[in-house]
């Protein structure tokens, strides 16, 4: 009993804590971008817009190469290799994300600035309006490298889950398709994708919850300064979770606290949205089968 | 076959259904770039575990493990206080989540036509889909500044333990629902009570199975930072003291990896080494176990 109880006491005390910012800047919170503890003026559309940004870079970069992975594994791949090496991109799941935020901060940052930022920039930023996306100074600790990590961090649960979908793809579907002289790419991308594609979508709005409230790595990595909202992905930005981690200790006002905890009371918001939907479409691929370990 | 009923099956298929060369083409371009997307998982995981150890080795000597940090500019010193303070957190959190998760699935198994068992079941998968930040958050209101009254060790076992009991109910949920139903109706028809057909017929069944679920919401919860960061704060220096704040492996990272300084950031590499290890140890071990258990 003491499960659901915890539940409604977190819905409950952030709620309660976060009323006074509630109260007092109703949904002018949402729609603006001025965080100015001195002057207790608060409007949370960076932290919301720098969080959707991230996860969708991450979904963009993560889905085609855990779809791949997955398929190549299920479908493809020698039949020895595929428990293997299915288990070793899971361990990527396992990693702390402290880990993998040190790893952000030291290796990929100076090879994002000085490599791949530039690059995209050279190539893709000179494309008209997507060209907007690359504008400004390479920094390497921006949206982009928030964006990469989150991609890093979700693989292995698009991954697994994906998998999971695919195994569960009945064979007479592609026995079917390969019958009637399909090759076996054909059969995949005809006869299993469809079949699995309502518990590939779940996987990936799983991977979406992973991504939004991943604090530490992407806190390490994506600047934490910038309030404004420019359409560049090269600026130093806040997302939801790591604008709590980096001023919940340091809010000296009821006003300042109570706008924070907002912010948490989005997450929470948010989460069990998403986590709702996620688990309807992967239950509905694999309905007779046990749930495992990983979703 | 001979080639001249070859060709006579050929000619029965319309030319657009034939394995034509552009279509085998096509076929091995997929595969390859499938196999890349699975190489490009499994390398990532190499290359971020292989920096750990690179750069975590230099870092790893007695001293690392024993004594407690030096102030800026001393060579020297080590994460102990970090370690122990790991070593409380778990044992604490343990103790606190392992009973409430086992309970929560046996209220979901044993009890399922029972009126809480939905609820309870929905809950533990809503507060597991819930940002790690969040549940600090709440504890932090809860605990930090409600019960406690200041940082404290106990809020961040709490924290940790939140975050584990939705871990453990599921886990051992499963391995509840593996338990043969025989069993129980022996025991029930030889006049045995519910509970005691629980605590002495399906735990003792499933007890390889409890064990594991157990280590897996530790192993899960030795990484955590974020809601360390809003409830347990850290301490340089060596405490057992569950009111007053302490140091955790974690929190260690985080501070030495945003810190300016190269000897800090070589005992983060170094403290993120031990963490995998102590982890990716859990990890074999279980492993080993479940291999064990299906044989």
């Amino acid at each position: 009993m003491l499960v659901p109880l915890t539940l409604a006491a977190i819905a409950l005390l952030i709620v309660i804590d976060s009323w006074p910012s509630l109260s007092r800047f109703g949904l002018s919170y949402f729609t603006t971008s001025v965080w100015d503890p001195v002057h207790l003026v608060f409007g949370a559309a960076a932290y919301v817009y720098g969080t959707i940004v991230t996860t969708l870079v991450a979904v963009v970069l993560a889905t085609p190469v855990a779809l791949g992975a997955s398929i190549f594994l299920t479908e493809f791949a020698p039949r020895r290799i595929r428990g293997p090496v299915a288990y070793l991109i899971e361990i990527l799941a396992y990693i702390p994300s402290i880990v993998y935020g040190l790893w952000a901060i030291f290796v990929m940052v100076p090879v994002m600035r000085d490599r791949v930022e530039p690059a995209l920039q050279g190539s893709l930023g000179k494309v008209p309006v997507i060209g907007q996306l690359f504008s400004g100074t390479p920094v390497g600790l921006d949206l982009l490298s928030g964006g990469v990590v989150l991609a890093i961090m979700i693989l292995p649960i698009l991954t697994a889950v994906s998998r999971e979908v695919l195994l569960a793809v009945p064979p007479t579907q592609r026995e079917a398709m390969i019958g009637l002289g399909a090759t076996r790419w054909e059969a995949v991308s005809l006869a299993v994708l469809p079949y699995a594609r309502p518990g590939i979508i779940g996987g990936i709005v799983l991977g979406v919850a992973r991504a939004f409230g991943e604090t530490m790595a992407v806190t390490m990595v994506v600047g934490n300064s910038s309030r404004d909202i420019s359409g560049s992905l090269f600026v130093p930005g806040y997302t939801m979770a790591s604008a709590i981690a980096n001023q919940f200790v340091e809010a000296d006002s009821e006003l300042y606290f109570s706008a924070i905890v907002e912010v948490a009371l989005l997450l929470l918001l948010v989460a069990i949205v998403v986590n709702t939907i996620a688990r309807y479409l992967i239950r509905r691929s694999i309905a007779d089968r046990p749930q495992g370990a990983v979703v | 076959m001979t080639v001249g009923s070859r060709t006579l099956v050929l000619a029965t298929i319309p030319e657009r259904h034939r394995v034509t060369s552009r279509r085998r083409v096509v076929e091995r371009l997929i595969v390859s770039l499938l196999a890349l997307a699975t190489l490009a998982s499994v390398a990532l995981l190499l290359i971020i575990l292989g920096y750990v150890v690179a750069q975590g080795l230099p870092a790893i000597n007695v001293d690392f493990f024993t004594q407690r940090p030096r102030p800026v500019g001393e060579v020297g010193g080590g994460v102990q206080p970090a370690l122990v303070g790991t070593l409380v957190l778990a044992a604490v959190s343990g103790v606190i989540a392992i009973p409430v998760g086992i309970a929560a699935a046996i209220f979901v198994v044993e009890y399922r036509t029972g009126r809480f068992a939905t609820p309870v079941r929905f809950a533990a998968e809503l507060i597991a889909g819930l940002p790690s930040i969040v549940i600090g958050v709440f504890v932090w209101a809860f605990l930090v500044r409600g019960l406690i009254g200041h940082f404290a060790a106990l809020a961040g076992a709490v924290s940790l333990a939140v975050i584990m009991v939705p871990i453990v109910a599921r886990t051992v949920e499963e391995v509840l629902r593996l338990v043969p139903n025989s069993l129980r109706e022996a025991a029930l028809a030889l006049g045995a009570p519910r509970w005691k057909v629980i605590m002495r017929v399906v735990l003792p069944t499933a007890r390889a199975g409890v064990i594991t679920a157990a280590v897996l919401a530790l192993a899960r919860s030795a990484g955590e930072t974020a809601p360390l960061l809003l409830t347990a704060l850290g301490n340089d220096f060596f405490s057992t003291d569950l009111l007053r704040p302490i140091g955790a492996l974690p929190l260690q990272i985080y501070r030495y990896a945003v810190s300016p300084y190269d000897d800090w950031h070589t005992k983060a590499w170094g403290a993120s080494l031990v963490l995998v290890l102590v982890i990716g140890a859990i990890g074999l071990l279980l492993r080993v176990v479940a291999r064990q258990r299906v044989n």
